[in-house]
């Protein structure tokens, strides 16, 4: 192999100073907090300390799997009807799925507050109509709701890009071969757009479970997610230590996902090999 | 109607964003026939074939299946099954579940599933294939594959869309013997499209001859290549030599300057007509006794015979013939009546003439294009 110019060499160094200073320090930063204690000896008390939080994980866990649930089973269809659409027709409704996108998470989050809050848009108008008010907000209802809202977009994205890759042959042929179109996707399309779905259950999964945000905003302060819980421990100097050791956990959790995830999708392959889908 | 017709198309006519592609097609198949849709690229045959399959409707006309209108029947309640240009395999199932999708799907009991699976893995010649994956195949495979799996579900009509276009030369021959030998061993209608017209001759019980949305011809191989009914057949099927002529009576004809004897009657007196003359069916003589002469312009070997242009009074004729002539000989040129043919004229008349511009470059530059355009 050609040995790399003094310049292509340099033009990676901006990029790797970039991730020696925002990704990889602070990391290190994270792991030493998380294992030390309060003198700075190499210590697990951090880690114990979480044993407390046992239920704020379980929590959290809980609300990002349903999130997901709830993305996929509105996204995908979405996603379906999108690719089916004229190429037209799918440019609109692709800025339609992106437009939310566009605006800050935070901002976003907020406008959902002032339609369901209390006094919001949802409930003057119930109320005009003389129907009792909802509360949604301060709920877990509201907090999944939000979720949903959030992150579904992500779920969307990947599965509309896998099903407009599927060659329309393969539902030609099975039309063909005899599957009505409920058949045609279950025996077709479904798994032949799994890759769509286990990325879009990776990026809906992953910010769910880690938010703080939109379950202080809808869950009024009532509901504590893991997110929540970090946030409130690095703001106290004592308790730093064990912020950085939920964070820890957090990290390797999600990783744990991930890779659960992308096995997945090596199954498929196998499955193949061993004989199929029955 | 006829007992044995198992497709009928009338006046069939479809158009794709105003541009006409089928231009009111009628059309009967029969029972157990190997039928081959001819034509260039863009001629309406495939999608005359995917009219039948279910996959476009027509605009106009109607198809029958066994005597009843299916118009409105969907792909997957025609008793039709299709082999795809490029196959369609399902990726994420193996070879056996890719021919058992169809039995599977009518709830077919694992035991007759396996049984069924074999036997058609047997008639394709890939038995021990059942494990592999689709996409770990050879071409010439995964067309056995795509082959077994439509035809596992015995359906009446098969309809195959350019299923060798992608095989090389040698193979391609090997499964047009196969593709014969299993619709015969099966006795099942197959409906054939291609552009290649050798194929085409050597397969087909009969051929249907396509070209800009209509139907020019329909016949027997035979038929087909010795009585074509117009330029655009005689130019497309094999090698032609076509020129202007008029009919002086019956019997008689003109063409270049010479009367010739004939075997066609039933034309008007001096009608003007076109004349096909093959290029086997002309014998090279000595200048002196031929009909006609004319300068040799070029000489190419072929293996068994020299195919050589020959310019007679300005107009390039092809002939293929054994013995060795040199560039720029004068030589004769004597015609059998059996080997004029005389057709009317019609719109095709003009578009096909002589050799002038022929190159076997340009030929092959035909046969390449892709037929994916179509539609």
């Amino acid at each position: 192999m050609r040995k790399k110019s003094f310049f292509q060499k340099a033009a990676a160094v901006p990029h790797i100073m970039w991730v020696i200073m925002f990704i990889a320090a602070p990391m290190l930063f994270v792991l030493y907090f998380a294992l030390t204690d309060a003198e700075g000896k190499f210590s697990f008390s951090n880690i114990a300390e979480l044993s407390k939080y046992g239920n704020v994980f379980i929590l959290s866990i809980a609300f990002a799997l349903i999130a997901t649930v709830i993305c996929l089973l509105i996204g995908y269809p979405l996603a379906y009807f999108m690719s089916r659409q004229s190429e037209r027709a799918q440019k609109i409704l692709m800025v339609l799925v992106m437009l939310p996108m566009w605006c800050n998470l935070l901002i976003r989050t907020y406008a959902l507050m002032a339609l369901l809050d209390n006094g919001g848009l949802l409930n003057s108008l119930l109320v005009k109509l003389g129907l009792d008010k909802v509360s949604i907000v301060g709920t877990n209802f509201g907090v999944i709701l939000g979720m949903v809202y959030d992150f579904l977009p992500y779920m969307v994205l990947p599965i509309f890009t896998s099903m407009t890759k599927l060659d329309k042959r393969y539902i030609e042929a099975s039309h063909d071969l005899g599957c009505n179109n409920w058949q045609t996707m279950t025996k077709v399309i479904m798994p032949l757009t799994v890759s769509g779905v286990i990325s879009g259950i990776t990026m809906v999964f992953v910010p769910s479970i880690s938010t703080f945000y939109i379950s202080q905003k809808l869950g009024a302060g009532k509901i504590d997610l893991v997110g929540d819980t970090i946030e409130r421990l690095f703001q106290n100097t004592s308790t730093y230590g064990v912020g950085a050791a939920m964070s820890l956990i957090m990290m390797i959790l999600i990783l744990i996902s991930v890779g659960i995830m992308n096995r997945f999708s090596d199954d498929e392959d196998k499955t193949v090999k061993r004989g199929g889908i029955r | 109607m006829e007992k044995d017709i198992v497709i009928s198309l009338t006046d069939i006519s479809k158009a794709f964003d105003g541009e006409t592609v089928l231009d009111h097609i009628n059309l009967e198949i029969h029972d157990k026939e190997f039928v081959t849709f001819l034509g260039p690229s863009g001629c309406g045959k495939t999608t005359t074939l995917r009219i039948i399959g279910g996959f476009e409707t027509p605009d106009t006309g109607d198809v029958y299946f066994d005597g009843k209108r299916i118009n409105d029947t969907p792909p997957y309640e025609r008793q039709v099954n299709t082999v795809f240009q490029r196959y369609a395999l399902f990726p994420h199932l193996n070879v056996y579940e890719n021919i058992a999708f169809g039995l599977r799907l009518k709830k077919t009991p694992e035991e007759t599933v396996r049984e069924k699976v074999q036997e058609m893995l047997a008639l394709v010649n890939l038995k021990g294939f059942e494990r592999r994956r689709v996409t770990t195949l050879s071409g010439g495979q995964q067309q056995r594959v795509a082959i077994a799996r439509a035809l596992v579900n015995h359906p009446k009509v098969l309809l195959l869309d350019e299923p060798l276009g992608a095989l090389d030369l040698k193979l391609r021959k090997d499964m047009q013997n196969e593709l014969k030998r299993i619709q015969r061993q099966m006795g099942i209608t197959f409906i054939y499209v291609t552009h290649d017209q050798e194929e085409a001759l050597s397969m087909s019980d009969t051929i249907v001859v396509m070209a800009e949305g209509k139907i020019q011809q329909i016949g027997t191989p035979v038929d087909i290549y010795n009585e074509p009914e117009n330029a655009f057949v005689a130019d497309f099927i094999g090698e032609s030599n076509i020129l202007d002529g008029m009919m002086l009576s019956d019997y008689k004809v003109k063409f270049s300057g010479h009367i010739f004897d004939c075997v066609d009657t039933g034309f008007e007196r001096r009608e003007l007509v076109d004349i096909v003359v093959r290029p086997e069916d002309v014998d090279v003589v000595s200048k002196d006794t031929g009909m006609l002469t004319g300068t040799v312009t070029s000489v190419t070997f072929k293996g068994d015979y020299y195919e050589i242009i020959v310019d007679v009074g300005g107009f390039k004729w092809m002939l293929e013939t054994s013995d060795f002539v040199g560039v720029d000989e004068v030589i004769g040129l004597d015609i059998e009546p059996e080997a004029i043919h005389v057709m009317k004229k019609s719109e095709y008349s003009g578009k096909f003439g002589d050799y002038s511009t022929f190159s076997d470059e340009m030929d092959h530059l035909g046969d390449i294009i892709d037929e994916e355009d179509e539609e």
